[in-house]
Formats: structure tokens, C-alpha cells, sequence
């Protein structure tokens, strides 16, 4: 009796299995067999011949620079404020270098200003001093400095000048600007640089025109990329 | 615990091995009798190693026309491209390296660059940028900043330029262009309003190849100015600068 039940009960799960995996396995055999094929030639020849591939790595180069600086920005007759700006250059070679740079400072009162009290010359929006210029940079005396014993670092003097425009006292101003730096190469790509320039326009915010000198010096970093 | 500890030591070491190994060099060998080694990329800084013939380099970064390599046993410098252009690469052949020159400027696809001159009295900066259609062909987009005694303001330029003869060493080329210019008086004068007008543009110029990725630049462009009173406007304007193509 026991076993008879065993048969049937084994006879019937077999009959489902058999029923599932018909059903199921059918679709697939088909499948199987195409991919079975196209697989085929690829394990039977297996190149044993290594191939030399010559790709030629990119050489980095490194004739970009990116940098910001900040700095003092005395603006005639407005005082000496903080200035903060951007740089982006371009190195044509060792010596030569075109630079694109940006600058902000926010001027203080002139004394005539403080002096009357009341009297206010500019609103807080004209008192922004905003430039923009592009220069050409020349490096001159390219050398090395010692930091102690085992430690030498590249630098060089430049020589820098350009022209670009000035947003101050609601004007724009053409502006030219001259002066001159220095590069502290901590590596290949990572900068510091000391910077001293002029900013010259002629202004007539005071009543009548004249040539204006606008000095400033600042410190900043720079990446080569 | 430990052994997990110990397994993120070795994933960190791996990935640090993958880090240090995934940065590949070109590596050249030395045909000449040797290539000088400077401390620094340019002329001026001393000689500190000569690789010899045989010898094998990587290059590891490029500056201007130096680049900086290193020897099997550690050594580092700037050797200069005249020289690298003596060793020979994997395959054996003279290395070839990318050198900006003529040809280059004569392929050239884009070029920007920023010029200044005189727009009938008044001071201007101008940007701009190029397209090259074909050797003769491009097209530019200009901004311009005005400033003038009285007034400041803004020009955007869209111009066709046709380089008629591209291989002279002093390139002459036409152009015409169209677009709109904005003007406001200057704070310290009396206020009138703002205008913006549109304008049409003729001019000529020419392009002089300097070095490396450099161009001088000269133009002349005359301009007539479309405004909204019974007279259009002539200004002539004249600029100089300079620009740079890749």
C-alpha cells in the first residue's frame, strides 16, 4: 500500500517536472543550440599569437595657467582697498605668455568725502572698481632658488603689459596696464606668483580730465594644465 | 574584524598599485651621442645629466617646446625638442612630436584672440572668435566695448570673412557683417537715453603668422549704422591685436 502510494506520488511529481521543464526548456533549446554555434569556432581557435600594440601615450603638456590672486589695489583718490581677481594664460614659449585677467575691489570715500560728512560722490554701486585686460608676459631672468640644502626651486621675473577696460564711477574706462612679476615654481604645475602692476586711465569722475594711476599688488596661486 | 580590516588594506593597496601604474609614458630611447638634461625648461638652466645613446626615456610632461624625462634610474630633466626629435619611439622610427607651425595655422579650425583700436574717436577692446570653413572662408562673432569721451557702449558683430590668399606671409582679407550697437552717455554728462541700433558692416584687414600658435592681426572696418532718425550713421574704426588658433 505504502509503496503504491510512493509510485504514484513519484510518478506525478516526475510528470510535472517533465510538464515545467517541457514547457519552459523548449523555447530556450532553440536559443541555445544558435548561440551555441556561434560560440563554437571561437573556443576551438585560440590565437596564441600575442600582438605588440604600439599606442603612443599622450604626452601631458602643461602651456595653460590658471590662477587667482588677491591682493591691495590703491585707487587714486579713493583710497587702498582689497582687490581679488583671476588670471588665464597661455605659454607661446619659455620666455613669451599672453594673459587674460579679471579684478574686483570696492574703493573707500575720498577724503574730500570723510572731511564734509555729508557729501557722497559715487553710490555703493559706482564705488565697485571692476577690470578686465589682456597682457603679454615676458620672462626674464629664468633661475632656481635654494630652499636649504636639498631643495631647488624655478623661478623667473616677468615682465608684463596690456589693455583692456575698467567699470568705475559708472563708467567704462579704457585701461592700460603695465608692471612687472614673479614665479615661484613649487613643482611642474602648482605656482606662486607676486605681482605688481599699474592700471592707467584717463577720468574725468572729478571734474576735469586727467590720467589716473591705480597700483596694486597681489599674491596668488597658479595650476598649469 | 581582522580579517576584514584586513582585506580593505589590501583592496587600498591595490587600488594604490592601479593608481601608480595607470599613468603610462611614452618611452623613447636616445640615437644621438647623448641629449642634455636641464634643471628647468629653458635654455638658461644648467646641465645636470646627459642620457647616452642606447639609453631609454620616458617623457613625462610637456612645456612649450621642453619636455621632461626620466631615465631608468631615476633621473629627471628638460630636454629640449630638437633633441627629442633625434630619439626613436617602440618601433623604432624617429619620434614625431606635435610642433604648432605654418601648416598648422594654414589648417587652422578655430582662432580667438583680442584687438584695440580707434571706433571713430572712441577707444575700443574687441573680442573675438572664428570658425574656418575652408582655407578661405570663415565665419566670426565680435564684441566690442566702446569708450568714448561722451558716451560707452556695446557692439556684437556676425561677419563672413573671405582670406583670399592664406599662404602669403602677410594675408590680406575682406569681410561683411551685420548686428547692433548699444550706446549710453557717459554718468558725468547729462542723461539721454540708452539707443541700440542695428548696423551693417564692410571692411578689410590682414593676418600675420608670428610663431607657435600666435597671429598679429590689423583691420579696418567701416560701419553704417542703421538708427532711427532721419540720417544713418558712417563710422570708420581701426584696430590692431593679436589672436591664437587651435
Amino acid at each position: 500500500m505504502e509503496t503504491r502510494v510512493r509510485i504514484l506520488f513519484l510518478t506525478l511529481v516526475a510528470g510535472m517536472m517533465l510538464a515545467t521543464s517541457g514547457c519552459s526548456s523548449l523555447p530556450f533549446f532553440g536559443k541555445k543550440q544558435d548561440t551555441g554555434t556561434a560560440e563554437a569556432p571561437e573556443q576551438v581557435i585560440e590565437p596564441e599569437v600575442e600582438r605588440r600594440d604600439i599606442v603612443k601615450p599622450k604626452i601631458d603638456t602643461e602651456d595653460f595657467e590658471i590662477g587667482g590672486f588677491a591682493g591691495i589695489m590703491s585707487v587714486e583718490d579713493f583710497g587702498a582697498s582689497p582687490v581679488v581677481g583671476a588670471t588665464l594664460a597661455y605659454h607661446f614659449s619659455e620666455a613669451l605668455f599672453a594673459e587674460a585677467a579679471i579684478g574686483r575691489t570696492d574703493t573707500e570715500e575720498t577724503s574730500f568725502e570723510r572731511l564734509s560728512g555729508a557729501a557722497q560722490l559715487l553710490t555703493d554701486d559706482e564705488r565697485q572698481f571692476t577690470y578686465y585686460n589682456a597682457s603679454v608676459g615676458w620672462n626674464l631672468f629664468p633661475g632656481e632658488a635654494f630652499f636649504g640644502r636639498d631643495r631647488a626651486f624655478n623661478q623667473s621675473l616677468y615682465l608684463i603689459g596690456g589693455l583692456g577696460s575698467t567699470r568705475f564711477g559708472g563708467d567704462d574706462l579704457f585701461t592700460i596696464n603695465f608692471g612687472a612679476g614673479y614665479r615661484l615654481l613649487f613643482n611642474d604645475v602648482f605656482a606662486l606668483r607676486v605681482d605688481f602692476r599699474d592700471h592707467v586711465f584717463d577720468s574725468d569722475l572729478l571734474g576735469e580730465s586727467e590720467t589716473v594711476h591705480n597700483l596694486t599688488g597681489h599674491i596668488g596661486f597658479s595650476f598649469f594644465f | 574584524m581582522k580579517p576584514a580590516l584586513r582585506s580593505i588594506l589590501i583592496i587600498l593597496s591595490l587600488f594604490a598599485a592601479s593608481a601608480l601604474h595607470a599613468k603610462e609614458y611614452r618611452e623613447v630611447s636616445v640615437a644621438d651621442p647623448y641629449i642634455e638634461m636641464r634643471t628647468g625648461p629653458g635654455k638658461g638652466y644648467p646641465i645636470t645629466y646627459v642620457a647616452e645613446r642606447g639609453e631609454n626615456v620616458e617623457i613625462i610632461r610637456r612645456k612649450t617646446d621642453w619636455f621632461k624625462v626620466r631615465n631608468d634610474r631615476g633621473r629627471e630633466g628638460w630636454v629640449n625638442i630638437v633633441q627629442m626629435e633625434q630619439t626613436l619611439d617602440a618601433a623604432g622610427e624617429t619620434t614625431e612630436f606635435e610642433r604648432v607651425g605654418r601648416d598648422e595655422f594654414l589648417q587652422r579650425r578655430w582662432e580667438t584672440g583680442i584687438l584695440t583700436g580707434d571706433f571713430s574717436g572712441a577707444d575700443t577692446v574687441s573680442i573675438y572668435g572664428g570658425y574656418s570653413i575652408s582655407r578661405n572662408l570663415s565665419v566670426e562673432v565680435w564684441g566690442s566695448q566702446l569708450i568714448g569721451n561722451f558716451s560707452t557702449g556695446w557692439l556684437g558683430t556676425v561677419a563672413v570673412v573671405h582670406e583670399t590668399w592664406p599662404e602669403w606671409r602677410i594675408s590680406p582679407y575682406f569681410t561683411l557683417g551685420t548686428g547692433i550697437v548699444e550706446t549710453s552717455p557717459k554718468s558725468t554728462l547729462v542723461s539721454t537715453p540708452d539707443r541700440s541700433d542695428q548696423f551693417a558692416m564692410v571692411g578689410a584687414g590682414a593676418r600675420v603668422y608670428v610663431t607657435r600658435r600666435f597671429v598679429l592681426r590689423g583691420e579696418y572696418k567701416s560701419y553704417v549704422v542703421i538708427t532711427s532718425r532721419d540720417d544713418n550713421e558712417e563710422v570708420e574704426e581701426w584696430k590692431l591685436g593679436f589672436g591664437f588658433f587651435f
